[in-house]
């Protein structure tokens, strides 16, 4: 049998070492004043490169306007009350089409999660519905429902009853075992178990799935008034390409994008209120 | 079923059986396993991997139905889970949006047991564990050994016939641990408890049991039953004697035996 012997030192390889990094750290925090930097950074190079866009006149101002033009029309369409009047008749919509959809999906998703049998009877039909794009049921809903606000609501609460439903049951899946069993064996009967054990622990979870939903209802609103709406943020849009006011395309899709985030803290807000035992994180 | 009473010990377990069934094969996990634990008796089961020891206990808890066989408690036949078989996992199962009184009082709400009446038990155990400084905090502000101190608190709050522990100690650290193990004897023999506890750890079997089980493995079933002639006052100390290490020994062997089988 070979014995191996070391290497001699001159013929042996430095040892290779990963090179210290703060940008490069892969999966790792970075320091937050970075973070704040780079988060800061990304928002004022975008308003840059549009300053310098519409400035330098590279893009003629009909396709993409300048800032100042968009604030200009944002002054206008809000100093008019018609930015006010189309948030309100959106966020309407979006609330009568999503709240109806939470009011079934989160029952029938708590039913579907917790019990196989309720699984087994409604996923082959979630499971098929959920993949129709909501959008191409406009016609279908213009067709029973008319032109008024019925169907827009229709369109919102079909597009994500389905989603919010699956993502309701998979969060009561992902209830420990265990929880469950304890709740047993210390008396607790079935009805009691889903609501004292089940709900509050699925919770949080099911708060996200409204949160990614509602983002999703606040899409289909927008297609919803590009249809046949007199009012909305929607509407709003569809208008200005008419009369070629680029401009309020773009006040339109910037409050949109505004809602959405705002929407989004204020889910992160009422988790942390309603379910202050959930650790993040980052600390 | 009272007049069975003196005949029948407080639990019994009856020529249980389990078999698994998988669509290409059937596993035996328990192999006629008979056993018993008195009134107010400390008695561990300790087995190797495979010995099926936490199918038993899911058994006696009525979470899982035994192929055959039978579970007696007080003579009445196990049919489900139940209050009068509490139940501590290996795991942290405290409820995390209840608060640590909450949670100690949980079984109490599910009996019925009026606000005050409730406030007044949870407030009593958690001082019998020593933990009523904390009875205001939620869960996962608390340690690990003081989180299975509130899981044991919340089980004997119900006061139930007998209390399964479920490898109780198994996430903690050797040093909790060993605080856990003399912990769990001065409750025991001051609440005069029945309780059935499984482990793999065969020094924490010896120190705790008065009696115990050693569970042969692939298919589990009952290898030995020894009365561990230790006396009932017990510290860290009689880890070190003479007794308690000869006693170990024969257990190592036995167990070295049954986990080479999965080896």
């Amino acid at each position: 049998m070979r014995t191996i012997q070391p290497l001699p030192l001159d013929e042996r390889a430095a040892p290779r070492m990963l090179r210290p990094t703060v940008f490069w750290r892969i999966r790792e925090d970075i320091p937050l004043s970075l973070a704040w930097l780079l988060s800061a950074g990304s928002l004022v190079l975008l308003l840059l490169a549009w300053l310098l866009v519409t400035a330098l006149g590279i893009v003629p101002p009909l396709f993409l306007p300048s800032p100042a033009a968009v604030l200009g029309a944002f002054g206008r369409l809000l100093g008019e009350g018609l930015l006010l009047n189309d948030v309100v008749a959106s966020m309407l919509r979006v609330l009568a089409g999503f709240g109806l959809a939470a009011l079934v999906s989160i029952p029938l998703g708590l039913l579907m999660g917790a019990f196989a049998s309720f699984h087994n009877l409604f996923n082959p039909t979630i499971g098929t519905l959920r993949y129709m794009p909501a959008s191409a049921f406009v016609p279908l809903l213009i067709l029973w429902l008319g032109i008024d606000e019925a169907p827009k609501i229709a369109l919102i609460f079909i597009g994500t009853l389905f989603f919010n439903t699956i993502m309701v049951a998979d969060a009561v899946k992902f209830v420990p075992r265990s929880l469950i069993d304890v709740a047993y064996t210390l008396g607790t009967s079935r009805p009691r178990v889903l609501r004292e054990v089940i709900w509050p622990a699925a919770m949080p979870a099911v708060l996200d799935a409204l949160r990614v939903n509602m983002a999703a209802s606040w899409n289909l609103v927008i297609i919803a008034e590009l249809v046949a709406a007199t009012s909305g943020l929607g509407y709003r849009i569809l208008r200005a390409q008419r009369f070629l006011r680029t401009e309020e395309i773009f006040v339109g899709l910037i409050v949109i994008g505004l809602i959405g985030l705002l929407i989004d803290l204020l889910f992160f807000a009422l988790q942390r209120r309603l379910c202050p035992w959930v650790q993040r994180g980052g600390e | 079923m009272i007049q069975y009473a003196d005949r029948w010990p407080h639990l019994a377990v009856r020529q249980v059986s389990k078999t698994f069934r998988s669509r290409r094969r059937e596993v035996l996990a328990l192999d006629a396993v008979d056993l018993h634990v008195d009134a107010n008796e400390l008695v561990c089961i300790v087995g190797a991997s495979g010995s099926g020891k936490s199918t038993l206990l899911r058994i006696i808890a009525g979470l899982l139905n035994a192929s055959s066989g039978a579970v007696y408690v007080d003579g009445l036949q196990v049919s489900g889970p139940g209050a009068d078989r509490g139940l501590v996992f290996q795991d942290y199962t405290l409820y995390p949006w209840l608060t640590v009184e909450q949670n100690v009082a949980f079984g109490l709400k599910m009996k019925g047991v009026d606000r005050q009446t409730r406030r007044e038990q949870a407030q009593h155990y958690l001082r019998v564990v020593g933990l009523e400084h904390v009875a205001g905090q939620l869960p996962h502000t608390l340690s690990g050994g003081m989180q299975q101190r509130v899981a044991i608190a919340r089980a004997l709050a119900n006061q139930p016939a007998i209390l399964l522990m479920d490898e109780p100690f198994g996430a903690l650290d050797a040093q909790t641990r060993a605080l856990m193990q003399e912990f769990l004897r001065k409750i025991w023999r001051e609440t005069a408890t029945s309780i059935l506890l499984i482990t793999h750890d065969i020094e924490e079997a010896i120190f705790l049991a008065g009696r115990l089980y050693v569970l042969a493995s692939n298919p589990g079933r009952v290898r030995a039953e020894i009365d561990v002639p230790l006396p009932a006052e017990r510290d860290f100390t009689l880890k070190r004697r003479t007794e308690f290490l000869h006693l170990k020994d024969q257990v190592v062997e036995m167990l070295r035996a049954e986990t080479l089988k999965n080896f």
